[in-house]
């Protein structure tokens, strides 16, 4: 699955993967799950997947979305690697604390605080 | 001016806008079009953008539960919308083809041990989103209620 494709912008930087959603709304079934392929390729091509996830351009998203980012959280973590997500608005902030996936997941403000989490 | 004071396009404004739209899983392009006119008609009636971003997210997890859970994906079955928008608050009722489902079997998502589970999580944020939500025996239809001032 090529990322562009899956409506995802893929870079490298510093051994982090830095991942950013094109679209502005993440609530297309097949859609989702062409970002969660395209996101599985990504972790299962690293030994120790560093992924940061931008929702700069992300408006909307669907519970189909957050289940896709799970899968991506426990692939990474059954891997030893690390998973943030950063530039999250404040609606969508608002549905990762009301699922309680802000516990889930690590959460930063920006992609620079994102990628100075890394251990 | 009418006689009685009232502009007849504010009496307009003031009409409930009642809709209806059929929708198939295998034509994407049906439900842009409904969403589109959908979400432009709570515009003109006064929603504002978080109410809107609160009613989306409701409706797409609803349609999206029919689709698939109800419809089981079959892209030939239906769901169907039935909605009244007034300007201080909005049904709506969404239906679908399935033999239905019980709410109280649904795990709640946001216990600890849930957390990673992918899925199980469109019925809880209904319910956070709107005023009210109310699966109908058997389950196959979810009617949903959002009071502007809530």
């Amino acid at each position: 699955m090529n990322p562009e494709s899956a409506g995802l912008r893929v870079s490298d930087q510093n051994g982090i993967t830095r991942v950013e959603f094109i679209e502005q709304n993440i609530l297309d079934e097949a859609n989702i799950q062409q970002i969660g392929e395209a996101l599985s390729e990504v972790v299962d091509a690293q030994d120790k997947p560093r992924l940061l996830i931008s929702f700069r351009n992300v408006a909307h998203l669907s519970s189909a979305a957050l289940g896709a980012l799970i899968t991506v959280s426990n692939r990474v973590k059954s891997k030893d690697g690390e998973l943030h997500l950063s530039d999250i608005n404040p609606n969508i902030l608002e549905v990762f604390k009301i699922t309680r996936l802000d516990r889930l997941f690590e959460i930063h403000d920006t992609t620079a605080e994102g990628l100075a989490a890394f251990a | 001016m009418s006689p009685n004071g009232m502009n007849p396009s504010d009496e307009d404004a003031k009409a409930p806008l009642v809709g209806e739209a059929v929708l198939q899983q295998g034509d994407p392009s049906g439900l842009k079009i409904f969403e589109s006119a959908f979400f432009d008609a709570l515009k003109t009636s006064g929603y504002d953008e978080g109410q809107i971003f609160a009613i989306r997210l409701a409706m797409e997890e609803a349609i999206a539960n029919g689709f698939r859970h109800g419809n089981d994906g079959d892209p030939r079955k239906t769901v169907k919308i039935t909605h009244v928008i007034n300007t201080t608050d909005l049904q709506v009722s969404i239906e679908d083809e399935g033999t239905g489902f019980d709410p109280e079997s649904v795990p709640d998502p946001t216990e600890d041990a849930n957390l990673e589970i992918p899925s199980g999580r469109g019925l809880m944020l209904m319910r956070a989103y709107m005023t009210e939500v109310n699966v109908i025996p058997p389950g196959n239809r979810i009617e949903m209620y959002f009071r502007r001032d809530a």
